[in-house]
């Protein structure tokens, strides 16, 4: 009796399928041999929950301008205004839509959007607020990450992995401050000098700020905090005698967007 | 009795055809084109002498290296077996976990990164990492983030961790 | 029975070739796309996703639509439907495809693509998209083929198809709940943060499926042998003309709450769209076009007398599709990013790369709808069906 066509073309599929799917499952399961986990770095800076306040009775316009410029440097953040080779310039509509920043300045109206109301207080109306990632502790962005390629970590900071983002920019979607940028080129040809201890990123990937998460773990300050001479307070907001704690306790405060429940960790005193 | 089964399950009569080799002229012209093209690659490199790479160990950082002390952060064998299982669980940590000092099995501490410890010796990529790569043809997407030269510190890149 | 679609006249190899170069473009533009990354497009930081993700949002609101005739004869009995249920499930299967291609291309590392499948993250809905997406997909192309086959050979369908359509019933309003869920659960996007968001995408979906099954099987029978029925095209009518009058009323409900509270951050969205803001209002001709032409075809398809003319019902399921899609493709991605959470408003228009891309990814959709089609009318010709 022989086998017929369909039946062979059944059992060719199927053995194939267990071959291939036993190779992967083999591959994917077995006892692996396992690095040895890594440690942390000798006297990194550790918190419960990193926090950041930004006291902008102390901070003028040349001061944040100086934060924005070392944070974007030491990241090789690119900036599409000034390429490298001026055959590659891009005009300024792209320049606007292609914009990647982590630290950047707004006025209260946008920095603060409902809140501004007519008759504001003169000083506030000029005022040009310094913007940046919030990591919240209740993050929209963690929360609709398909990949966890953007995670909280145990002290709070919410960290990109950019080996693992798949691009979706779901994240983007969800924050609800702006804070997220795309690279929708090679940002290469826009880094002005590379800075050598830190990566760039390729086309296809979401970045933001991450609270200088390497130079935390070398026991060293956020390079925005540095910059600001003081301007900048970032501490463990879990820790009574920290200095956010110490800022917060003696100057009202505010915070984007409080109502929207994501509980962002960087405050303004104004 | 039918000799066979059709696709509803169903004993058959075998349909009753002439038996010979059907539409011959289209099926052994298609598979000699076929194997033509897929045997391309040996028939049009034959004779072609491609020498096996060799990865070149001169660097300053190498060989500023006393030669009892010239070790890579694994033995040489496991390095060319698994370097890129390592890379990635290096960065899974890193990133995952922010820890930054990993200990080799020779109990000597390094920083896992690929920029400054890796190419802190091995800073001649185009004559090390490139050639091997190259001869088998294999393209890791690493260096369109990681920056392909090493800092300038001046000091030996590995061991820096106390 | 794939053999089917390789034979066909003069007109079906046309149209085969037509798509084939549609796909070939798209695919030359998408290559470029890798190449040079998603600048290519007219997405930006301020308005992150744009066309690709707004054809995912209406083509999941079509696919879904094939309930609309599973429902009837498998729960319900109603045998009229037993002559079309396979086109509806074939079109299911085309406009699944083209979702999950359009996720494909609108990822920016889609070499990165099954990390989705590697690190499963069950908080996030893009996760369940992507699984109740591909279920469909695969619960579909199961049971229109296995049924397909079964009319062919005159037998009854083997019975273990039953429940995989009984599950495909629940699993259609959830697919586009799902994607309805994408936008809706997003705190900073507050003209998504509605929970009539899904309820819109359920009766827009049934608005829209119900009217291009409606002008399929009109093409089907204009050129084939295959004569899908004059009383299914009135049923689906009738179902479209409820599903768009919901739509329509759903549309005011949102106007309603939105302008009757006053408040002026929900109320940006909506002007921006309807009014332009700042000066800057591409899409408020698109938007008027779409409300008011959408309300003429509510109305429109209430008469019977429309509805029963297959000239004027064809013209204003047309006209359905058009302004669904105007309203669910250019409208809900815009009116989410614009003005942007800053209250900034930086317009998005995409670019002519986007636009064959999305051409190409069309056809796709539309070669698979007309091989599967092909297929199917072919064993109904044959039966004599």
């Amino acid at each position: 009796m022989g086998i017929n066509r369909r039946e062979f073309i059944k059992l060719a599929g199927l053995s194939t399928l267990f071959g291939l799917g036993g190779k992967a499952a083999w591959e994917l399961l077995r006892p692996g041999q396992l690095e040895a986990a890594l440690t942390a770095a000798p006297k990194p800076l550790t918190a419960k929950r990193w926090a950041m306040v930004v006291d902008m009775r102390k901070l003028d316009e040349a001061t944040a301008k100086r934060c924005i410029e070392v944070c974007h440097r030491i990241h090789n953040v690119p900036n599409f205004a000034k390429p490298k080779n001026p055959k590659d310039a891009v005009s300024p509509e792209e320049q606007v839509r292609w914009e990647v920043k982590w630290i950047w300045l707004e006025h209260f109206h946008n920095a603060f959007p409902g809140m501004d109301q007519p008759h504001m207080a003169e000083r506030l109306q000029h005022m040009n607020f310094l913007l940046l990632c919030n990591h919240c502790d209740n993050p929209p962005c963690v929360r609709v990450c398909p990949t966890k390629a953007t995670f909280r970590r145990e002290d709070g900071v919410v960290m990109m992995d950019m080996h693992r983002c798949i691009g979706c920019r779901y994240c983007m979607a969800g924050c609800p401050f702006s804070a997220r940028s795309f690279n929708w080129r090679d940002p290469r040809p826009f880094v002005q000098q590379e800075y050598p201890d830190y990566p760039t990123r390729e086309p296809g990937m979401v970045e933001k700020c991450d609270f200088c998460a390497k130079l935390l773990a070398k026991g060293q300050m956020p390079a925005c905090v540095v910059e600001s001479q003081g301007a900048l307070i970032f501490g463990d907001l879990a820790d009574e005698t920290s200095p956010v704690r110490e800022a917060l306790k003696n100057n009202f405060a505010i915070r984007r967007k409080p109502f929207l429940g994501t509980n962002p960790q960087v405050y303004y005193i104004v | 009795m039918a000799d066979y089964k059709n696709e509803f399950g169903w004993f058959a009569e075998r349909p009753q055809v002439e038996k010979k080799i059907y539409n011959k002229y289209a099926i052994f012209s298609g598979l000699a084109i076929f194997i033509l093209v897929a045997t391309s690659p040996l028939w049009t490199n034959a004779g072609r002498d491609i020498p096996a790479p060799k990865p070149s160990l001169d660097t300053p950082a190498i060989q500023k290296l006393a030669d009892k002390d010239r070790q890579c952060v694994l033995p040489t064998a496991e390095m060319r077996a698994r370097h890129m299982q390592l890379l990635i669980d290096w960065r899974e940590q890193v990133v995952r976990t922010g820890n930054r000092v990993w200990v080799s099995p020779t109990g000597k501490k390094f920083e896992p990164s690929l920029t400054n410890t890796c190419l802190g010796c091995h800073s001649n990529k185009a004559q090390f990492c490139d050639t091997c790569h190259n001869y088998v043809a294999v393209t890791p997407n690493c260096w369109g983030c990681h920056l392909d030269k090493a800092p300038p510190t001046g000091k030996m890149a590995q061991a820096e961790v106390k | 029975m794939l053999e089917y679609a390789l034979i066909g006249s003069r007109r079906y190899y046309a149209l085969v070739g037509v798509l084939l170069l549609f796909i070939l473009v798209g695919a030359f533009f998408y290559l470029k796309q890798l190449q040079f990354g998603l600048g290519l497009t007219g997405m930006g930081r301020d308005v992150s996703w744009g066309f690709y993700i707004a054809q995912l949002t209406y083509l999941v609101g079509v696919a879904a639509s094939a309930v609309m005739v599973v429902l009837p004869y498998y729960l319900h009995n109603y045998k009229a439907f037993g002559r079309i249920t396979v086109l509806g499930e074939f079109l299911a299967v085309a406009s699944v495809t083209m979702c999950l291609l359009f996720v494909i291309v609108d990822l920016g590392r889609p070499d990165r693509m099954f990390n989705i499948i590697k690190y499963p993250t069950p908080n996030s809905v893009l996760f369940w998209d992507m699984i109740v997406l591909n279920t469909y997909l695969f619960l579909n192309i199961v049971i229109g083929w296995v049924v397909l086959e079964a009319e062919k050979n005159q037998v009854a369908p083997p019975k273990w198809v039953k429940p995989l359509i009984y599950l495909s019933i629940p699993w259609a309003p959830s697919i586009h709940t799902v994607t309805a869920f994408l936008y809706a659960g997003l705190p900073g996007r507050g003209y998504w943060l509605t929970a009539i968001m899904a309820p819109r995408f359920l009766s827009s979906a049934f608005a829209a499926g119900p009217a291009l099954l409606i002008l399929l099987a009109l093409l089907v029978r204009k050129y084939t042998k295959f004569d899908p029925g004059r009383e299914q095209i009135q049923t689906l009518a009738k179902i479209v003309t409820y599903a768009i009058i919901v739509n329509v009323f759903f549309f005011f409900c949102e106007i309603f709450t939105v302008f009757y509270s006053q408040i002026p951050d929900h109320m940006l969205h909506f002007k921006y769209l309807f009014q332009g803001i700042e000066g800057k209002g591409r899409l408020v001709p698109w938007m008027w076009f779409s409300i008011v032409f959408m309300t003429i075809a509510a109305l429109l398809m209430v008469i019977p007398r429309v509805r029963q003319n297959e000239t004027t019902l064809a013209l204003t399921c047309g006209l359905i599709i058009l302004t669904t899609w105007i309203d669910k493709g250019l409208g809900l991605m815009t009116g989410g990013f614009v003005p942007n959470p800053l209250e900034k408003v930086v317009e998005y228009w995409p670019t002519m790369p986007e636009l064959f891309i999305t051409l190409g990814v069309y056809g796709i959709g539309f070669l698979i709808l007309t091989v599967l089609y092909k297929v199917a009318v072919t064993v109904k010709e044959e039966i004599g069906a």
